[in-house]
């Protein structure tokens, strides 16, 4: 509702100028605060404060700020995208903080996604994981028209449910094994469960289960966080959807 | 004029496209192979492109700025797609299509361009579902639609309120898949900066690597760019934080016309500018407009109370509540085009109704269709966005209207192209919003995505063809040539002299200053007077930036404050070439509203007899005055009349 002013917040953030470079925590103080500014919108501010003063201002990843995109990317007080649910870093918003508050801010903590600066990570693991066979294997044209095959409401809903995935990486960030498994398990089940992705569905779960083991992703222990931190509230009946595609997969070998 | 060559098929509209494909020449597999394309951009246009130019046999590199392809702004993109289905019996056709299209762009968009649009339309959804699209769908399995503004027929496709998401992902699944195969060589966070030109034909790039800072070339037989509008020269706008219009800009400076940047969109449903420290603005999709109604309060007085956090909108009764686009726009109601919404919202904020603190808000009320359909139906088509804005305003839009605001959002001029979306320099292409053809002077909701769709999926692959036929005997572009050399020196120096001014304030700054001068003077209303006056504002703007801008860090690392430099430097340049081209269009169409040209009523009014072209800028150099060309438009199929939606 109405905004309040925070006058004054610590920000405690992890710098690091390059990959090579040991990293290290650095305090910020910031004043007047708008409840009403968003997360990073604090952080535009602060990096203003930076650059004026001649500092290097805190590198971070966003690019939409209204959630969809899926670049941003911070680990915010321990939680991925911050105290809040179903959102994204972009869409925090500093009513969620508190006057005087110390804000720990890191980046995305896994083996796969390697410091680029600051709080940038390099997510390119997750574009190896599709390649593995992310998609359906179509060209351009030739195909049938679009009401040819029904496709029953719910199974386009839950379709749906797990396209919803924006490969921010904050189930792997929320995952004490740092598992990929939310993201491998919400393309699968995007694809499985149409009528169109069902064709190479135990192929797809295979490869891209062995590119996720691959890369040094760790196993699934279910322990539910990325569902809690996934800001798109994709569910981890996925993981067992895809447990039940690769174990499909296996058997037919 | 021999210049603007546009390539219009001859004969009768609907056989236009196929004639052409007809007459176009073909590549041979064999051939195609040693071909290399270049796409800059993977929104839908690129990636759509990239994909299929790779599945035909070329060669291509693609290039975003993004850490993925898969961020490109058009996956914001929410409500929906058009496509000439029919599938509703309500009478849908290719031709209601492109009628609608042209009419809703205000008569200033080519007749052939918008009618093959409308044509591809229906193969784009069946594209997209074979790709593993979850479009919205009836409980008989068959695909959903959704009405937009602009169109008395519902045939817009759906993926809840991500739509472009969805779409986008298809696309990017399609070029992962030729990425796999080895035919699409993918450059994530890397950032085109010029274009190299080799006796008169584009054969490459030279791109910035954001993560090491190292100048890179590369070459190719032909160079598609699909990056995209401008919007953000208005500092706050709809677009995301990158979205750029730099390497169109640089196609303009090597000769690239650049046509008819004033046609800029301002939507109507935006969630209001809050204080000072606002990054950017979020929208909420149009088809919110199909159950939400839009009122302001009738007197004055309560609107007045509203700003001060009196009362609140449920205090006002139903007979006190002026549901102004009802009002004035009986048979479209709700559902106008953007350009007239917007107008009508900044009309009523500007006579004293406006709704939030600053006075400058609307209400989009769900309440009736919630009494009408049930909470459980409004929450299944919106509830996203009920979500976004819940989450961004901490208002619960269930209970309470959503407050809502025009704001940038699109923009439909950009890079000229021909029938075949090659621009005036050989060999470089324009896909998407990037280029200016198929939305006149407003977009239609619903049509961006088409078109990003429908060039990449279903044009370019076919047209490039006709070009690079005659390139098989060109070898592979070698990019040791004085040409590239030249361009790379170009470029270096340039970041250099960025990096070195030192000065003492950041690129936001005047990247700020430049966005209120555009807003005021060259946003949803301008005359004459405004209009040099920013361009005055501008130059000196652009002045002091060159003087005073201060970028930190270092040139060989990741350097978002350089990228952004770079990108607002360009910015005051389009800046000023929107400014003159609103200038010479003393017409009032579409999203351009000149106060000089205005019915007796207070609608935008077009003058046919004069301004019935596309402006062509052409760049003549540093500080010189661009020239304008001018493309005629000429209507066979259609009769220009005074836009009603009343």
């Amino acid at each position: 509702m109405a905004d309040k002013i925070l006058k004054k917040l610590n920000i405690k953030v992890w710098r690091q100028n390059k990959a090579a470079d040991k990293g290290r925590f650095e305090t910020y103080t910031i004043e007047n605060i708008s409840t009403g500014s968003s997360f990073l919108e604090m952080l535009d501010i602060l990096n203003e404060k930076l650059i004026i003063e001649g500092q290097d201002p805190i590198a971070f990843d966003h690019d939409c700020r209204e959630g969809i995109c899926g670049t941003c990317s911070l680990f915010i007080n321990g939680r991925a995208h911050g105290p809040d649910t179903e959102v994204t870093t972009c869409q925090l918003h500093m009513r969620k903080f508190k006057d005087g508050e110390t804000i720990t801010i890191e980046p995305w903590r896994a083996k796969s996604f390697p410091v680029i600066k600051d709080l940038v990570v390099d997510r390119t693991a997750f574009e190896k994981i599709l390649y593995a066979g992310g998609f359906i294997s179509v060209n351009t044209g030739g195909v049938p028209d679009a009401n040819a095959i029904p496709i029953a409401y719910e199974d386009a809903e839950e379709s749906m449910d797990a396209a919803s995935c924006i490969g921010c990486g904050a189930c792997v960030a929320a995952c004490k094994n740092s598992s990929a498994m939310l993201f491998v398990a919400a393309k699968v089940s995007h694809l499985a469960k149409l009528p169109q992705g069902r064709v190479e569905a135990k192929k797809r779960a295979r490869s891209m289960v062995a590119k996720m083991d691959e890369l040094g992703f760790g196993g699934c222990t279910n322990t539910g966080a990325c569902e809690v931190e996934c800001p798109k509230s994709i569910s981890i009946t996925n993981i067992a959807r895809l447990n039940r595609e690769y174990l499909l997969a296996r058997f037919s070998e | 004029m021999s210049i603007l060559e546009s390539k219009i098929p001859e004969g009768p509209l609907a056989g236009k496209w196929s004639r052409h494909k007809e007459n176009i020449k073909v590549v041979s597999p064999a051939n195609k192979r040693k071909l290399e394309v270049i796409v800059v951009g993977t929104g839908l246009g690129g990636a759509s492109a990239a994909a299929s130019l790779a599945e035909l046999g070329y060669k291509v590199k693609a290039f975003c700025y993004q850490d993925s392809p898969r961020r490109a702004h058009s996956i914001a993109a929410q409500g929906g797609i058009n496509a000439a289905k029919n599938y509703q019996n309500d009478n849908d056709s290719v031709f209601r299509l492109f009628y609608d299209t042209i009419k809703g762009g205000d008569y200033r968009s080519r007749e052939a361009n918008v009618y093959r649009l409308a044509e591809v339309s229906p193969n784009i959804i069946d594209q997209c579902v074979a790709q593993g699209v979850p479009f919205g769908r009836e409980y008989g399995g068959l695909l959903a639609n959704r009405t937009f503004g602009g169109a008395l027929v519902s045939r817009t496709f759906y993926a809840r309120g991500q739509t472009g998401q969805q779409l986008l992902i298809g696309a990017y699944q399609a070029m992962n898949r030729q990425i796999s195969m080895g035919n699409v060589e993918m450059y994530s966070r890397h950032e085109m900066l010029d274009v190299v030109i080799i006796d008169g034909k584009a054969r490459g790039i030279v791109a910035r690597d954001l993560v090491t800072g190292k100048i890179k070339r590369f070459g190719a037989h032909a160079v598609v760019v699909a990056t995209g509008g401008y919007s953000n020269v208005f500092f706050l706008s709809t677009n995301a934080m990158g979205s750029n219009g730099s390497a169109a800009w640089q196609c303009y400076k090597k000769g690239a016309f650049f046509s008819n940047p004033c046609f800029v969109q301002i939507h109507p449903t935006c969630i209001p500018v809050h204080g000072e420290q606002q990054s950017k603005l979020t929208l909420m999709s149009e088809s919110l407009r199909n159950d939400g109604r839009v009122w302001v309060p009738k007197k004055k007085e309560d609107a007045e109370k509203i700003r001060k956090g009196e009362i609140g909108p449920n205090d006002i009764p139903e007979e006190d509540r002026d549901f102004y686009l009802e009002r004035r726009y009986p048979s479209y109601g709700n559902l106008v085009p953007r350009d007239v919404a917007s107008r009508a919202a900044k009309e009523r904020c500007d006579a004293g109704f406006g709704v939030n603190p600053e006075g400058k808000a609307v209400y989009l009320d769900f309440k009736y269709s919630i009494e009408r359909l049930g909470k459980n139906v409004i929450k299944a088509r919106y509830g996203n966005l009920f979500q976004m804005y819940e989450k961004i305003t901490d208002v619960d839009p269930y209970k309470e209207p959503m407050m809502i605001y025009p704001a940038i959002h699109y923009t439909m001029g950009g890079t000229w192209v021909d029938y075949n979306l090659m621009t005036t320099v050989p060999g470089l292409y324009s896909l998407g919003e990037a280029n200016f053809s198929d939305h006149g002077a407003n977009r239609l909701g619903a049509s961006a995505l088409m078109q990003g769709l429908a060039d990449g999926y279903f044009v370019i692959p076919y047209t490039i063809g006709d070009y690079l036929a005659d390139e098989i005997l060109t070898p592979k572009i070698d990019t040791n040539t004085p040409e590239f050399e030249q361009v790379e020196k170009a470029v270096t120096e340039r970041i250099e002299k960025l990096f070195n001014i030192k000065g003492t304030k950041p690129v936001d700054y005047f990247h700020k200053k430049l966005g209120h001068v555009m807003w005021d003077y060259v946003g949803m209303s301008r005359n004459e007077e405004g209009l040099k006056k920013a361009i005055q504002m501008i130059r000196e703007i652009r002045e002091e930036f060159w003087k005073d801008v201060k970028i930190p860090g270092e040139l060989d690392n990741l350097n978002p404050e350089l990228e952004k430099a770079g990108r607002v430097a360009d910015f005051f340049d389009i800046g000023e070439l929107i400014a003159m081209d609103a200038l010479d269009r003393n017409e009032s169409c579409g999203g351009h509203f000149r106060e000089e040209s205005v019915t007796d009523d207070g609608e935008a009014k077009r003058n046919d007899e004069k301004f019935t072209y596309v402006s062509c800028w052409e760049y003549k150099g540093e500080g010189q005055e661009p020239v304008l060309h001018k493309e005629d438009l000429v209507f066979e199929n259609v009769k220009l009349t005074q836009r009603s939606y009343k």
